[in-house]
């Protein structure tokens, strides 16, 4: 059994979120995602890499696919250089937006994996980590 | 520049969205149908997702756009195709698309564009109906 070996991706442009959405599909068809379970990773990775453009300055996307027992999945970090949120509670509710968007993005995204991990600190950037399980 | 091209026919116009669409491309189709729909004069939108793998939050929301900015240029829009698997992930995110209307396929979207149109009072019922 052979590890996939972890890939990162730059995100600085609008380009580079289609380019994360395209390599995270590869890897969910290759783990043999439904298709359902497919559109909601490659929809929480856009999400996710949007944030890192927009609200973090620009970012990277680690992917990974990752082991648990027999069990396989694939795991993806966020991480950007940008201003940090200073209240995760207030970032991670429904509708809240510092941007012009929905407010969708955070809380969104956390629904549509099975793990949802950030980290942030003001003024030191942000890190979404999501897993799917297949 | 890249461009998702909008066919024209008769009233109506057509756009399929074939491509992996980044988000300064939706913002362009989003310019280009407004523009046509004041040049044109059309009375209705016919937008066919069927080849969109995934629709996210911006890309919901430029759908959303579209069909507003339409409405007050006195044209319809109605988004056609969606793929259960995009439906599914959708409703989970959040976004139900309120204040689109969507079809099935093209024929029943060109159906519902034809139909709606003509009838006054649907508009003025769609009005009330949150009294």
């Amino acid at each position: 059994m052979t590890q996939a070996a972890t890939e990162t991706l730059p995100i600085t442009s609008a380009s580079d979120i289609v380019a994360v959405r395209q390599k995270t599909r590869e890897l969910a068809i290759q783990l043999k995602f439904t298709l359902v379970d497919q559109t909601k990773m490659v929809t929480a990775a856009s999400e996710l890499a949007r944030n890192a453009l927009e609200h973090g300055k620009g970012g990277s996307c680690q992917i990974e696919v990752v082991k648990n027992g027999v069990r396989e999945g694939l795991r993806l970090m966020f991480q950007d250089h940008g201003p940090g949120i200073a209240d995760l509670d207030l970032a991670m509710r429904d509708g809240y937006t510092t941007g012009g968007g929905l407010g969708l993005g955070l809380s969104g995204s956390k629904r549509l994996v099975n793990d949802f991990e950030i980290h942030s600190m003001p003024g030191q950037g942000t890190t979404v980590t999501i897993t799917r399980w297949k | 520049m890249e461009r998702i091209p909008i066919l024209r026919m008769g009233n109506y116009l057509l756009v399929t969205i074939q491509v992996d669409m980044h988000d300064r491309l939706a913002m362009t189709l989003q310019d280009d149908l407004t523009q046509q729909i004041s040049k044109t004069g059309a009375i209705g939108v016919l937008i066919d997702i069927s080849s969109l793998e995934i629709v996210d939050s911006f890309i919901g929301r430029t759908l959303a756009n579209i069909a507003a900015m339409a409405r007050v240029l006195d044209a319809e829009t109605v988004v056609v195709g969606m793929q259960p698997a995009v439906a599914i992930t959708l409703v989970e995110l959040g976004m139900s698309l309120p204040g689109v209307r969507t079809a099935l396929n093209v024929e029943s979207g060109m159906e519902l564009l034809q139909t709606s149109r003509g009838s006054f009072a649907r508009g003025m019922q769609d009005d009330s109906s949150g009294n």
